[in-house]
């Protein structure tokens, strides 16, 4: 369905943006029909920049995006407006994703505006409702209501309802749970699990790693713009291979186990130019000169289980 | 035992009225005990974490008493416990990190500090110098702007600052909610460490995530409400909890081995009520699976076991 063939993010920093940061690396995976596919990293490590570009809200610096084969670049004025209407994005965070001087439900409004001007206000108003029950929301309780009137889980909810108006396809998930609560959390994930058995795909972006197991099939672990291993979701999880990926797994706080002894992880940002971007933190015993020297290419371990570490033979 | 809180009572005072936002807490917290504190937003964590140092209007203090090492903490001055501030008793705020001052060096900026409390900043040098060791800084980041650290290197910085003259009590508010995995179980541990070695004696840890409890805490503490559930050990409360709403919390919390097509977890129905003018009794009422008629009075805060203290009518009832 969507598929990402090397692309890369360069931003300008610095005061005259004489500075280039690499913020996506030549990043290539693809997103199945009916498939949710998680995106971990931790901050800074590009993985909101990929979903912006899925989005287009930022352009692509080199390589292409392919949604059902058409190249997204290429989209203008009613091409790009179809493909909203496919694909959409939920963002971190609820609160600011609203103007608080309106009523939440503008945000549905102006969607009937733009997409679905010939729908009457009636059969709008039957269509916003049962949109609202299918995330579960009580329509009568938090329509008319203004953003502080809500939770951050219902507001987070009704964005979501706001993307199921459309006849979307794929969903772009940035850390959507992130803000919530424990007890909400796990409604919202369920739901977006109930959205992937009517046909929806998801690319969900977050850090927290036993969220990505509960809900995804496939798992793509960022670091620093690079992907360092991909795969099935249980191959990630228990045969992780790449030494970042490995870190992550003792750091995960979880229920059924203690922390072991610290893997200390020393923390220099200093980038060896052309190495592994790993290299000045990895700790495997199998780093060497090679590692410094030359950047690894994802390769192909086992079926679906992909790492970028010359520790690794095909 | 280092800290006693007895019937503290703490409202917020908005226009509508008021807020009941923490009612008649009673706890004790050893010495060397970390206690976490869990709960839901909006619950009362940090009302009474705030309330234990600054307690500043809008709070209102109704009434309780508090004490610390023995001796009474005057909570409801805030004039009087500016003696008791930093030196006995001290916070990491939430966000502290990003509450640095930009334009001061790390270095000017604790000096500054240590002046206002009247206190030499030479002479701490080397004390400040040593614990900076123990967090694994160099000794540079003195001299560096807040801008040049990272999110972890700016947290153990606020660690070591409010830790620098051994209080008896830290209070540690979301101190690890905004880090990466990886640097959340550095700055974690380092809480750990810092006991050890008695650069605090006791450590109240607020968060919303039990599973970093589970790794750091001794004991756990869970507020709904504004009103204390339960507070055991840390297995206690995550194996064999009792409170009804600990239970659904726990069992609500994904885990890394659960997959949503093997099993599906379900989330706690409803919504916490609003605590301008709260339901009377039991808060947690109208979400709970076994709620009855006696739930209509408050349940009291008692303690079942040796260090295992609930406040439900139906699950305590067998040990009253």
């Amino acid at each position: 369905m969507l598929k990402l063939d090397s692309v890369s993010k360069i931003y300008k920093i610095g005061t005259f943006g004489g500075k280039e940061l690499c913020a996506v690396n030549n990043v290539s995976f693809d997103i199945k029909d009916r498939e949710v596919v998680s995106l971990i990293g931790e901050s800074g490590s590009g993985k909101s920049t990929i979903g912006k570009m899925i989005l287009r809200l930022i352009s692509v610096t080199s390589g292409h995006i392919f949604f059902n084969g058409e190249n997204i670049a290429s989209l203008k004025n009613n091409g790009l407006k179809n493909y909203y209407r496919k694909v959409q994005g939920v963002f971190q965070d609820p609160f600011s994703s609203y103007n608080p001087i309106f009523k939440a439900d503008r945000v549905f409004r102006i969607i009937h505006d733009e997409f679905y001007p010939d729908v009457s206000g009636k059969d709008w108003n039957i269509k916003v409702e049962d949109s609202l029950r299918t995330v579960g929301l009580n329509p009568d309780i938090v329509l008319n209501k203004f953003p502080h009137q809500l939770s951050g889980g219902q507001l987070q909810r009704f964005l979501i309802a706001r993307a199921l108006l459309l006849d979307i396809q794929f969903l772009v998930a940035d850390e959507i749970i992130s803000m919530l609560d424990a007890s909400t959390r796990i409604d919202v994930l369920n739901l977006l699990a109930d959205l992937k058995s009517r046909g929806l795909s998801i690319l969900f972006i977050t850090h927290d790693l036993s969220l990505s197991y509960y809900i995804s099939e496939k798992a793509v672990i960022l670091y620093r713009g690079n992907v360092v291993e991909m795969g099935a979701t249980d191959k990630i999880f228990y045969q992780s291979l790449h030494p970042y990926t490995k870190m992550l797994m003792v750091s995960v706080p979880r229920l059924d186990m203690k922390w072991q002894e610290n893997v200390e992880a020393k923390i220099d940002r200093t980038m060896q130019p052309g190495g592994c971007v790993y290299y000045e933190r990895c700790s495997a015993i199998e780093k060497n000169e090679l590692c410094a020297k030359s950047p690894p290419p994802l390769v192909q371990i086992a079926e679906d289980h992909f790492v970028a570490c010359f520790g690794y033979k095909p | 035992m280092s800290l006693q809180v007895e019937n503290l009572t703490v409202y917020y005072q908005t226009l509508r009225g008021e807020v009941h936002s923490l009612e008649h807490a009673n706890f004790n917290l050893g010495d060397g005990e970390i206690m976490g504190l869990a709960g839901e937003s909006g619950c009362g964590k940090t009302t009474l974490g705030n309330s234990l140092i600054y307690l500043a209007p809008p709070m209102k203090f109704i009434e309780g008493q508090v004490a610390l090492d023995g001796e009474e903490l005057p909570v409801w001055d805030i004039e009087r416990m500016n003696e008791f501030r930093f030196k006995k008793i001290s916070i990491i705020p939430q966000y502290a990190m990003n509450a640095m001052n930009p334009t001061r060096k790390i270095g000017k900026m604790i000096s500054e500090l240590l002046q206002s409390r009247k206190i030499n900043y030479k002479e701490l040098l080397s004390v400040i110098k040593e614990r900076l060791d123990k967090v694994k800084l160099p000794h540079d980041v003195l001299n560096m702007y807040p801008i040049e650290l990272s999110g972890g290197m700016k947290q153990r910085i606020v660690m070591v600052l409010s830790t620098l003259l051994n209080p008896s009590l830290l209070i540690a508010d979301e101190i690890t909610s905004a880090l990466d995995v990886s640097t959340q179980k550095s700055v974690a541990e380092m809480i750990v460490k810092f006991r050890d070695c008695g650069c605090m004696k006791s450590v109240i840890f607020i968060t919303h995530d039990v599973s970093i409890l589970y790794q750091i805490a001794d004991s756990i503490m869970i507020m709904y409400a504004g009103q204390l559930s339960e507070k055991a050990s840390k297995e206690t409360i995550i194996h064999s909890p009792l409170h009804p709403y600990t239970k659904l919390l726990i069992s609500s919390l994904p885990k890394v081995g659960v997959k949503h097509s093997e099993k599906k977890l379900t989330g706690i129905p409803g919504t916490p009520p609003l605590l301008l003018n709260p339901p009377v009794g039991c808060r947690f009422r109208d979400r709970c699976p076994l709620a009855f008629e006696k739930c209509l009075e408050t349940p009291p805060f008692v303690e079942i076991e040796q260090g295992h203290f609930l406040a439900c009518w139906k699950e305590g009832a067998p040990y009253a």
